[in-house]
């Protein structure tokens, strides 16, 4: 017998997830007033698997009578017993949609990655257990919202309109929804045209859960549904998380109507390494940062900025951590970087990576098989990247990597806030009085020292200059909700 | 602080070691165990683990005969299934090395792991150490898993730690120094680090967490901070060092995800156990009885495999 059993190549066997255990339809319509409910111009659009391309199922195509439907029946249930519920009561509910979301976690893990793309291991780690937190966090306030803001007298708002993004579909709801709930709000929500299918289950429960009608109800639909709901006059509350175009568009739309509203908007987060700080758990960082949900973050971290003296050391690290990241079926256990979550996306995205190479940047890939269907981008990273050049400006949304080097903190102070957005910001080193000095500087609604994209339901999160305003999670998430 | 030294010459600047981040480290650990290994990944990978195992033991009430059973079991882990490898090693005292070199003979495949230099504590002169070393390496010893002086390396006495490892090393002529960091003793990870870049550049052919012979032994994120202080020095001379993780790791689940851990850090180049072991006593039959499950398709019963 040998001693040397050479097994160099020891590939990891496929271990996907049974996509069976989850119960998708051929077909939803809204849910409006507890009720699923066609829409009235009887038109669906198709829902796809950004992973194959493949049809998953067909939802409602919302117009203005839906939305005003669902409006109707949101005010119907906040004048009624909604409205009239003690903060007590209230809660109950909302502990019952935590739980439910909880016993069947398995099933909305599996819908988030087959509707969304992300890889199977975030949407189970990650996105449920978050939503499902959130609700438990919110439900707890319910019934001392006098205590968590004292002497102040608080009412809620009324009818809440949510138009909530694509690519945390199910967490985002769960942004939106609870703290409205908690407040006692009613809500019309309207999740993303690409990613429908975990709000409608999210529906499902609160079915289950026997929350009155109309307290919550969903409308399905691209740009011009949400619009619908933005602008209905009987809508109190404007809650959006998307693209800072967009958020300017509903800026301007509800200017001179005295709805209130929190916008969560873009970001093009500045990482900042000093040459003091533990590289290797740094380099975790950045790939934390820009690769989780494939880029498909709003607070990811896709300026990189590196000490001089460590950016050799942290270029060769992250380089090869790169190649150990494992990009394919989201639906494998095994898998980091899962798919784009649309074609168009896909499409911007490779549009900034042609820029970055026009631009003269150097651009990496680490060697991966990708699929031959569906979407799928390299987890990438430019280095030799100006300060003006387009992929260090705009946001890109996607597994791709701006990096810069810098001298003096000064210097990287300046750069990083030389941008027109300011949700978040990470900053490593070994020392607290430098990570104190550096964040206190940074314009960041969220700043994160020595790591990067943790989240709680306890901790606010909202953005400065074009990265929106208001704050979601914690208590200034539900003073978003409250008239003082 | 001063220290007569025996190798002033390429004495490590301890001051280079980087600092860790023990919250980084313990998340990038729990990312190594959420891999999932199946079908003939998993299968590859218990035959690995079992062909990376120093059979140990060492325990006071040691005797010829356990010890040579040892050594057949290493050859012969369970003949019921054949093709199975032989486990990397035994490892025994330096007062059974002789007898464990006639079990083996000298063309096995099984190599001879001792402990040398006062096993587990170190508390010994340089001298008495040294000496244990060279016989234990005269009876036959392939290899020779030695202790640091914890208390010296936590007083800050750095350069006597690594003077000491170079002089065992020494000793060693052509056996395998393995250097024993008691991690579980070091307080903190930035200690580990350290400790392992002392070694390394002291001459260490292999760093090891522990003796086992404390509560606190090998961990996953002990055993990142090891690997990532190799491959540092990898990167910066391309010379190689083992990784040895001892005690604790007695299910074959948690050994897979040690492979995990090694093939997404230092690389798939370790994956032998020219550069990887454990130190186990039980995981073997952990080992065997999984890979019993895969052949037959049904969990045996423990009591069909030998306990030695």
């Amino acid at each position: 017998m040998a001693t040397k059993q050479k097994t160099l190549e020891w590939e990891y066997a496929p271990a996907p997830e049974a996509a069976k255990i989850a119960k998708v339809a051929k077909r939803y319509g809204h849910f409006i007033n507890g009720k699923w409910t066609a829409p009235s111009s009887g038109d669906y659009f198709r829902t796809t698997n950004p992973a194959t391309n493949k049809k998953l199922s067909e939802v409602a195509d919302g117009s203005a009578a839906d939305v005003n439907a669902a409006v109707k029946a949101a005010r119907v249930a906040y004048e009624g017993p909604w409205g009239k519920m003690s903060g007590r009561e209230r809660g109950k509910y909302i502990f019952r949609i935590a739980r439910l979301m909880q016993e069947r976690a398995r099933e909305f893990a599996i819908i988030e990655t087959l509707d969304g793309g992300k890889p199977i291991r975030e949407s189970r780690d990650i996105d449920v257990p978050l939503a499902a937190n959130h609700f438990f966090y919110n439900a707890g306030w319910a019934d001392k919202l006098e205590y968590a803001f004292p002497n102040r007298k608080v009412s809620s708002l009324g009818v809440a309109g949510q138009v909530i993004p694509w690519n945390f579909p199910l967490l985002m709801a769960a942004w939106k929804i609870a703290p409205a709930l908690a407040t006692g709000n009613t809500v019309v929500l309207k999740p993303a045209e690409t990613t429908p299918l975990t709000a409608l289950k999210l529906a499902e429960i609160i079915a289950d859960s026997g929350l009155p009608d109309g307290v919550v109800n969903i409308v399905t639909g691209a740009g011009e549904t949400g619009a619908a709901i933005v602008n209905h006059p009987d809508v109190n509350k404007v809650a959006f998380t998307g693209s800072t175009g967009v958020g300017k568009l509903i800026q301007k739309s509800i200017a001179g109507t005295d709805k209130r509203a929190t916008l969560e908007l873009g970001g093009k987060a500045a990482n900042i390494i000093l040459e003091d700080a533990a590289i290797d758990q740094a380099v975790e960082g950045i790939v934390n940062g820009i690769y989780f949900n494939q880029g498909h973050v709003c607070c990811a971290g896709s300026r990189l900025f590196v000490q001089e003296t460590v950016f050799e050391e942290v270029m060769w690290k992250l380089k090869r951590r790169m190649e150990t990241l494992i990009v394919g079926d989201p639906l494998d256990k095994n898998t980091d970087v899962g798919a784009i979550n649309s074609k168009e996306q896909l499409k911007t995205i490779q549009k900034y990576l042609k820029a970055g190479v026009e631009d003269g940047a150097e651009m990496f890939q680490p060697k991966c098989d990708l699929p031959s269907t569906g979407n799928w981008c390299s987890p990438t990273v430019f280095t030799n990247v100006a300060q003006s050049s387009r992929i260090a400006q705009e946001e890109i949304f996607g597994p791709v990597l701006a990096v810069q080097t810098f001298r003096t903190v000064p210097e990287v102070i300046e750069k990083a806030n030389n941008t027109p957005y300011g949700l978040s910001a990470g900053v490593w080193s070994d020392k607290g009085a430098r990570l104190f000095q550096i964040s206190n500087a940074l314009e960041a609604g969220v700043v994160w020292g020595n790591t990067y994209n943790q989240f709680d339901p306890a901790s606010p999160f909202g953005g400065y200059k074009e990265s929106g305003f208001g704050r979601e999670g914690g208590l200034h998430g539900l003073a978003a909700y409250l008239d003082f | 602080m001063k220290t007569k030294s025996t190798a002033a010459s390429c004495r490590y600047d301890y001051a280079k070691s980087p600092p860790i981040d023990q919250v980084g480290i313990v998340e990038r650990a729990a990312r190594f165990t959420t891999r999932s290994i199946k079908s003939d990944c998993k299968r590859a990978g218990l035959d690995m683990v079992l062909n990376m195992i120093d059979l140990t033991t060492l325990e006071g009430a040691d005797t010829p005969n356990k010890v040579r059973q040892l050594c057949y079991k290493a050859e012969h882990l369970h003949d019921s299934i054949p093709g199975l490898p032989t486990t990397a090693a035994v490892c025994v005292f330096p007062n059974f090395v002789s007898v464990a070199r006639v079990a083996l003979g000298d063309s096995s495949s099984v190599k001879i792991a001792s402990v040398a230099t006062s096993f587990p504590n170190g508390h010994a002169i340089l001298e008495q150490k040294l000496e244990e070393t060279r016989r234990a390496v005269g009876d036959g010893a392939d290899e020779i898993d030695m202790v640091i002086s914890r208390g010296r390396f936590l007083s800050g006495e750095y350069d006597y730690v690594f003077d000491e490892i170079a002089a065992v090393k020494e000793a060693c002529g052509k056996a395998r120094l393995k250097v024993i960091l008691e991690t579980g003793e070091l307080a903190t990870l930035d200690n580990v680090r350290r400790a392992s870049d002392i070694a390394i550049h002291a001459g260490a052919d292999f760093i090891k967490t522990s003796t086992g012979k404390i509560a606190s032994a090998a961990t996953i994120p002990v055993t990142l901070v090891m690997l990532l202080a190799i491959r540092d020095h990898f990167f910066k001379t391309g010379r190689m060092v083992g990784m040895k993780p001892a005690g604790g790791i007695s299910t074959s689940k948690l050994a897979l995800h040690y492979l995990v851990m090694v093939k997404e850090t230092v690389g798939p180049e370790w994956l032998t156990n020219e550069w990887f072991r454990f130190g186990a006593s039980s995981l073997a039959n952990d080992l065997l009885m999984q890979v019993a499950k895969l052949e037959r398709g049904l969990y045996q019963a423990p009591q069909y495999f030998s306990k030695d």
